[in-house]
């Protein structure tokens, strides 16, 4: 067990069954009461933030969490398959388990996977991932209004919206965390 | 790390225009010992030991409240304290308290005398000063406003436990009346208060006395204020106790508390119970200078204000 004295950015605890890493904290102690420490949270499993005020002498059950390096290889009817890349172990995780980050999670891509309990529970993908358009409609000519846009496919299937002199073939890099269109990276 | 030069000389200025202030109202300036047999009893302080049988102060009251029963009705004190165990951006083990006592007056001038300081220091460090008078409300009126809770100040632990956590506040392992009162106000009260403007908050329940007299009107709270401004815990005022058999009954309740939890036994103070038959009705008063700087700067980590803040 923990207890208050052992809270650091990072730590990771068991709160109402559910594992949460600690993203800030301070010491206060009130009027003439007992220290404590003022945390903020992070829900490993919901990205739900929480702050609770744990009281000096207060133990904190550590959370059984582990994150792993791993390689998406392919959908199957209902998960997504990973391969850890240092053993080689294959591992399926729920499709809806990963949610919709499989929209920016093309094939080979490297994610870093958490096990809650030895169970595989959440997907987090790099921020940026650069993928070529496999299919949008040819821009016009003289179309130039400031921010106009259309959609383009990648190969996961998703769309983006994309300025419209992006062409199939381009790769572009995209912000994973709002599925937006950052930077063309080279033409086709 | 050395504070800013600036920092240091507007602290200096501040702690000047305070003196000043106290002088033409007539305080007397005291000086007492730092290095005591009998450090505070308060349940959740540790002082620092200080060689055999003798501790470094966390706050010199006993023996200013001495001082008043010896016929001082008006004194103040520039204290350096010191406490074991506290440190975070509003504490340091070593800081510096400014603590006055007015005998027979009541502990609403404590509150105007806080009005007017902060004003002189807002002056001295060429700044904006607060605009007074401050808020004055009760922590029975915070409860009920922002935790919907009727604080009766009489209810055991258990019936306030009960009470809170219908109120959906999460209490830990919280069992004694004070730490479950204190999770409420860290969850509930404590961000509306750093939200509001400056606030004067007055009658504590009885479990919370301290050193502060019954209500003559409603025992179950007592005559205890404590001021909180740009987030702060600035001040914690008291109409003194004076009752030496209900003392010795605190002193006793806190010191059984204290060895129940494994904490440093301190001895009663007795020669401050010998004295209060002999004081006066007595209102006085902790402000945390450092603080007070803080606030008036607008800074938010007391490191910035101390001369050498990551050593204390």
């Amino acid at each position: 067990m923990y207890d208050t004295s052992d809270i650091r950015k990072g730590l990771k605890i068991m709160i109402d069954g559910a594992p949460y890493t600690i993203v800030e904290f301070q010491f206060v102690k009130p009027g003439k009461g007992a220290a404590f420490t003022r945390t903020k949270m992070k829900n490993l499993l919901t990205g739900a933030v929480l702050e609770r005020n744990l009281r000096s002498g207060d133990k904190l059950e550590p959370a059984d969490v582990e994150t792993k390096t791993m390689q998406y290889l392919y959908a199957d009817a209902d998960s997504f398959i990973f391969m850890d890349t240092s053993t080689y172990d294959q591992v399926g995780i729920q499709k809806d388990t990963v949610g919709e980050s499989a929209d920016y999670m093309p094939e080979n891509i490297n994610v870093e996977v958490l096990f809650f309990n030895g169970r595989a529970v959440a997907v987090s993908l790099p921020n940026f991932i650069e993928q070529a358009i496999v299919s949008t409609d040819p821009g016009f000519r003289g179309d130039t209004a400031t921010g106009a846009t259309k959609p383009a496919k990648i190969s996961t299937g998703a769309s983006i919206n994309v300025p419209l002199f992006i062409n199939v073939g381009d790769v572009i890099k995209i912000d994973t965390r709002t599925g937006q269109y950052l930077e063309r990276l080279s033409r086709a | 790390m050395v504070a800013a030069r600036e920092t240091l000389e507007t602290r200096a200025r501040i702690l000047r225009a305070v003196r000043g202030w106290f002088e033409r109202q007539d305080f007397v300036e005291v000086d007492t010992p730092a290095r005591v047999r009998s450090p505070g009893q308060e349940v959740h302080l540790d002082a620092f030991p200080a060689g055999a049988d003798r501790w470094l102060i966390t706050s010199p009251e006993y023996h200013m409240k001495r001082l008043v029963a010896a016929g001082l009705p008006r004194i103040v004190q520039v204290a350096k304290c010191w406490r074991a165990n506290e440190s975070g951006p509003h504490h340091r083990g070593e800081f510096t308290m400014v603590e006055w006592y007015r005998a027979n007056e009541p502990l609403e001038t404590l509150a105007d005398d806080c009005e007017a300081l902060l004003r002189v220091a807002a002056i001295a460090a060429r700044r904006d000063a607060l605009a007074a008078p401050f808020a004055r409300t009760t922590v029975r009126e915070l409860w009920a406003r922002h935790a919907g809770i009727d604080l009766r100040g009489d209810e055991d632990a258990a019936d306030l436990r009960a009470k809170a956590a219908a109120a959906g506040v999460a209490l830990g392992s919280a069992e004694a009346w004070d730490d479950i009162f204190y999770q409420v106000f860290l969850d509930r009260i404590e961000p509306q208060l750093a939200a509001a403007g400056p606030t004067f908050v007055f009658d504590w329940p009885a479990p919370l006395a301290a050193l502060a007299r019954p209500k003559p009107d409603d025992p179950r709270f007592v005559e205890r204020f404590e001021l909180y401004a740009g987030g702060l815990e600035l001040a914690n005022a008291f109409g003194e106790l004076t009752d030496p058999v209900e003392q010795r009954r605190r002193f006793e309740e806190e010191a059984r508390i204290r060895a129940a939890r494994g904490r440093d036994a301190y001895p009663v103070d007795e020669a401050l119970l010998a004295a209060l038959p002999r004081m006066p009705p007595t209102a006085g008063i902790a402000l945390g200078f450092d603080r007070l700087v803080m606030l008036v700067l607008g800074v938010r980590d007391i490191a910035e204000v101390v001369s050498f803040g990551d050593e204390v």
